[in-house]
């Protein structure tokens, strides 16, 4: 008998969305000075959401002004006790409203609302508690008696966790005693929106916060804006090179949280059912619109049959549709351009001669989608095995030997994330310790927690995000990156 | 021959010149350019002719560099320090060389030159005493809110191309391949270019002192021929531009460097190099990484 | 390689290396798999269809040293007619009691029900194996058309695996017709490499089906095990083609407790393990709280232990 799970949308009516918004500058919405608008979309339906107001050059002045005074004024200034308990106030608030937040990061995004309310808002909210507690001891943080604040952070955050994101730029500055302007994503504005009018909610002063919403044109003159003293990005290596460019010669302190590649290692005496799991939630998390998903699926010969039987079987049974679904397990593809990109990158592979299985689901007819798909026979010469893809695809390849799997996982130039899956523990210290990647995952792939540092190795960027080792990115120490 | 030169007085003998080389890959290379350029004591008297090393010589240097990071990073720390201690034990043995190298570069008198020179020993020594310590500073042990072990250590970047200081030519020099390498990253360093024998006399420790080959590679000439070179190499992981002088010439490596997003040192304005260093220099060559392990039965 | 090259032969050195050569479970991954799929909302249809279905799985129980002839007869009503106000209700899949009340319960359900006997000494299991085969074969001659053995927890542990499997196969044999459930009592197993290796044990010796628990032992059924066992008995299947049951037996109480297994086994094995012959329940109270909820989706209001009988 078959088992059909009937729809379980979760509901909309919990999101008061409004038809326009502004930018938040000085605390208070206020419209862009130029008057350009743009759309934010929901992915899953083609749906127009509300009109977000373009930043421009004037905009950013007044919000980097803003944020200026602030630092010098208020916040710079105030006990590491009280900007403790404002971001207390506002971790609290996300509590309460985290399953608005969740159902709106879904809308926004296209991402399923179990992984939205299962774990970006909850990580939203650890990620403000963790950092609450660190900005009345940053004495104890190993970087000295008395460090200091570096100033106005610019913060430039990506798409694919649009509050998770804001959350890991904005909980570390202030806990570190900076302000900060921040440029959610073009496609995905609105929770970072919403978080306006939490500090809002949260009485924390005008200026400390300022979000300008737009696309890569105010990105780029926020980050080159002479009043900023720190630049925090997220997002594609390519802009992150720009913005290093840009920032030389400078003094801007930079952390750049970039792309990925990552190799998830499989050894013949590994957990193997585990192991199938690990490989899903490594590459279709988010539609695999993860920096740190594990793309690269290394097998080890001898169970690659038996590995990749397992995963087809598995993988036919996510579960692909409405994001505000309570059962969908994959949602859909962010933009239009973003599908696009991963058809051309698949193409390359079915071109370059890999062989292509895509999950048999169905798509639905309004939005953007991708099954998930895997490639074997996959080699490191192609694209597919070297170019992040930043979408549902896996890319299959084999080793013979530990020395091969960590030659292979390394020779690329991205160094974030990598997997290692053995029941041998010998075995998997001496994987981590060889493996050139900033957060390796044993037996587990995709955790993720404020108290845990993340960032990468060579073109993934450099800097950590979270942990006592994140705090640097935000005080004047000298040789902090 | 027999014809006696009458230009050294018989009571004099006659001095043997060094032959002032590159140190790469644990050897003493010229450089492959074939130049040279002139070597004076700060007072403007010659010297010697130190090799003028080109950017192949910086990419040889690279090469060594990352064979020599191999198997350094992967010593244990202890033996990493046992071996930057002995740097400072084969230093002071040859105390008097370096002051006078120090004296005739700098163009300060003996005593200020025995202070440079002592600081430079003990700057070795501390930095002998991080290289198992670095880990527990900067490495943490993660509360996450799961059932998983999970910890970071810090660990070294790779190859790490530096310049040193333009003025303090050992100590500033020490100062920044040091930090460098005691966390297990190798270093290309390009000496003081106008102060380059301190540089040089270091490089005939440093061959016996137990640093295996390629870990430091020291070149000599000028950086602002082979630093774009370095800068843009792909196999450079970081560079130190503590010695560049020129803020454009700073700024355009800066650019260089974001080819292959390097970890970027800016120059420090710092005369001054015989305060306590801190850890700023040792953090800005490393890496942190963290890892997870689920625990369960 | 693949498991069936290295499917064991009955000696013990093979046993042992074949159960030890069986690919490890993390722990915390089969947690958080299980937890996951805990968190599938099933609403409207499926929830009905998940309802009906599950009430069909019951091996609705009473296994008490006070059960008495009039208990079990009561019980059996109950296992025929669940809701005697709704004939629509289906019948639950069988009725499980001790051997000595095995007579009682097949008179009182004919041929209508399956009639489940606990056997081998149940819970412990420790008696000499004469007595087990004995406890089985007077079970089976009272009726009894399935046997629920339990397997001798303290030898599984002590990695005497041929032990284990040798009282298995003369169990099976002593089955004759009836229909054999291996209780692994996974709560004494402690780790979940144990319920997989338990898990093939049981199935290569012959098992029908396999069991969780005896629900004499906290912890009884959980999902991380069941997940387990329901991905052994999918490897079994690939290997050599046969069909085992799973049983999750003790602890299961509500609705919502018994949804979130059929989900565990609809996307483990797949919807063809739905049905009575290869998934049970083995409870005595879920099948209230099934028709409660039952009687919820029917009415569209809230129901109450009042509207529910007690036996």
């Amino acid at each position: 008998m078959p088992f059909e799970y009937a729809p379980a949308p979760e509901s909309r009516a919990i999101v008061d969305l409004e038809s326009s918004y502004g930018l938040f500058i000085d605390g208070a919405f206020v419209d862009a000075r130029g008057g350009t608008m743009f759309k934010t979309v929901n992915p899953a339906t083609e749906e127009v959401l509300a009109e977000v107001s373009e930043a421009g050059a004037d905009d950013v002045d007044r919000a980097v002004a803003a944020a200026r005074i602030a630092y010098e004024s208020v916040w710079g200034p105030m006990s590491g006790r009280d900007r403790a308990k404002y971001l207390f106030r506002i971790a609290r608030l996300i509590q309460e409203r985290s399953r608005e937040l969740a159902v709106l990061e879904s809308m926004d995004n296209g991402k399923p609302i179990r992984e939205s309310r299962d774990v970006d808002l909850p990580l939203v909210a650890a990620h403000f508690f963790y950092h609450a507690g660190w900005a009345d001891k940053l004495e104890h943080a190993g970087y000295g008696p008395h460090p200091r604040p570096l100033g106005v952070a610019a913060q430039v955050i990506p798409w694919n966790f649009p509050l998770l994101m804001l959350a890991w730029k904005v909980a570390p500055a202030l806990a570190c005693g900076n302000t900060v302007v921040l440029k959610p994503a073009e496609t995905t504005p609105l929770t970072a929106l919403a978080f306006a009018d939490i500090c809002r909610q949260a009485d924390l002063p005008p200026g400390v916060v300022n979000i300008l919403t737009g696309a890569g044109e105010t990105g780029r003159l926020l980050v080159e804006h002479p009043g900023v003293d720190k630049v925090a990005f997220t997002g594609s290596t390519e802009v992150g090179k720009a913005i290093m460019r840009s920032a030389a010669g400078t003094g801007k302190r930079l952390t750049l949280e970039l792309g990925g590649k990552a190799a998830n290692v499989v050894f013949d005496d590994a957990p193997i059912d585990q192991a199938v799991e690990g490989i899903v939630n490594g590459i279709f998390f988010n539609q695999g619109h993860v920096c740190c998903a594990g793309s690269r699926l290394l097998l080890q010969e001898s169970i690659a049959d038996e590995v990749i039987t397992s995963l087809k079987r598995r993988l036919g049974t996510l579960r692909l549709g409405d994001p505000l679904d309570k059962n969908t397990d994959i949602g859909a593809i962010n933009s239009s351009s973003q599908l696009a990109r991963i058809d051309e990158l698949v193409k390359s592979g079915e071109d370059e001669g890999a062989e292509r299985w895509s999950a048999p689901c169905a798509i639905p007819d309004r939005g953007w989608w991708f099954p998930p798909t895997v490639f074997t026979g996959v080699t490191q010469a192609h694209r597919i095995a070297r170019e992040e893809i930043f979408g549902p695809v896996l890319s299959v390849l084999t080793f013979r030997t530990p020395d091969e799997a960590v030659e292979k996982a390394n020779n690329t130039p991205y160094g974030l994330s990598a997997g290692i899956w053995t029941e041998k523990g010998s075995r998997i210290l001496w994987m981590a310790q060889r493996l050139r990647a900033g957060v390796v995952w044993a037996n587990t792939f995709n955790r993720f927690d404020p108290a845990s540092p993340f960032g990468g190795y060579k073109e993934s960027g450099f800097g950590r995000e979270g942990g006592i080792q994140g705090l640097g990115g935000y005080l004047d120490v000298e040789g902090n990156r | 021959m027999s014809d006696h030169s009458p230009a050294t007085p018989a009571s004099e003998r006659l001095e043997v010149r060094k032959t002032y080389k590159l140190f790469v890959g644990g050897a003493f290379p010229r450089s492959e350019s074939g130049r040279t350029y002139e070597v004076t004591t700060a007072g403007g008297v010659f010297l010697a002719n130190a090799a003028m090393a080109s950017r192949k010589d910086a990419r040889d240097a690279v090469l060594a560099a990352r064979k020599g990071f191999g198997a350094w990073s992967a010593a244990t720390a202890y033996n990493r320090g046992q071996v930057l201690y002995r740097i400072a034990e084969v230093m002071e043995g040859r105390r008097a060389q370096f002051t006078a190298d120090v004296r005739e570069a700098e163009g300060i008198d003996e005593s200020a030159a025995e202070a440079q020179v002592d600081a430079a020993i003990d700057r070795w020594v501390w930095y002998a005493g991080w290289a198992d310590k670095l880990a527990q500073a900067l490495g943490s042990a993660n509360p996450v809110a799961g059932p998983y072990f999970n910890f970071s250590v810090p660990e070294p970047t790779g190859v790490v191309a530096a310049v040193a200081p333009q003025d303090s030519s050992l100590l500033g020099l020490v100062s920044v391949v040091a930090p460098i390498i005691v966390s297990g990253n190798a270093a290309i360093v390009i000496a003081s270019t106008k102060r380059p024998v301190p540089a040089i006399s270091l490089t005939e420790v440093l061959a016996t002192s137990d640093v295996p080959s390629g870990v430091v590679n020291v070149l000599t000439g000028d950086a602002a021929e082979m630093m774009p070179w370095l800068a843009s190499h792909g196999d450079v992981n970081a560079v130190d531009l503590t010695g560049i002088t020129d803020p454009e010439l700073a700024t355009s490596l800066e650019r260089d460097a974001a080819g292959t997003v390097k970890r970027v040192l800016r120059p420090t304005a710092t005369a001054d190099w015989s305060g306590d260093p801190g850890l700023s220099r040792l953090r800005a060559f490393v890496e942190t990484k963290t890892v997870w392990h689920p625990m369960g039965v | 390689m693949t498991l069936v090259d290295a499917l064991p032969d009955s000696s013990p050195g093979s046993l042992r290396r074949f159960l030890q050569g069986l690919p490890g479970v993390d722990e915390v991954g089969a947690v958080g798999r299980a937890a996951a799929l805990g968190t599938r909302s099933i609403k409207k249809d499926a929830k009905a269809w998940a309802i009906d279905a599950a009430i069909s799985m019951v091996d609705l129980t009473t296994l008490e040293g006070m059960d008495t002839p009039g208990k079990v007869r009561a019980m059996c009503a109950k296992a025929l007619r669940p809701d005697p106000t709704d004939p629509t209700t289906p019948s639950v899949a069988a009725v499980c009691v001790y051997g000595d009340l095995v007579a009682v319960a097949r008179e009182a359900v004919g041929d209508d029900l399956h009639v489940a006997a606990v056997a081998t000494a149940f819970p412990s299991g420790r008696a000499s194996l004469d007595v087990k085969l004995m406890d089985t074969r007077e079970a089976v001659a009272a009726g009894a058309d399935e046997i629920d053995m339990v397997i001798d927890r303290g030898a599984f542990l002590a990695g005497e695996y041929g032990m284990v499997f040798d009282e298995i196969l003369a169990v099976k044999d002593a089955c004759g017709p009836a229909h054999l459930k291996v209780i692994l009592e996974t709560g004494e197993l402690r780790t979940l490499d144990n319920v997989r290796r338990a898990s093939w044990l049981a199935m290569l010796g012959g098992a029908d089906f396999i069991k969780t628990s005896t629900g004499k032992v906290s912890p009884a059924a959980t999902p991380p095990v069941t997940l387990v066992m329901l991905e052994a008995v999918r490897d079994f299947h690939e290997t050599t083609g046969r069909l085992i049951g799973v049983k999750a037996a003790g602890g299961i109480r509500t609705s919502k407790d018994a949804i979130k297994y059929l989900v565990l086994v609809n996307e483990t094995v797949g919807d063809s393990w739905l049905t009575p012959d290869l998934f049970r329940f083995g409870a005595s109270t879920l099948l209230n709280d099934l028709l409660l909820q039952r009687q919820r989706l029917a009415t569209g209001h809230y129901s109450g232990p009042d509207y529910v009988t007690i036996d």
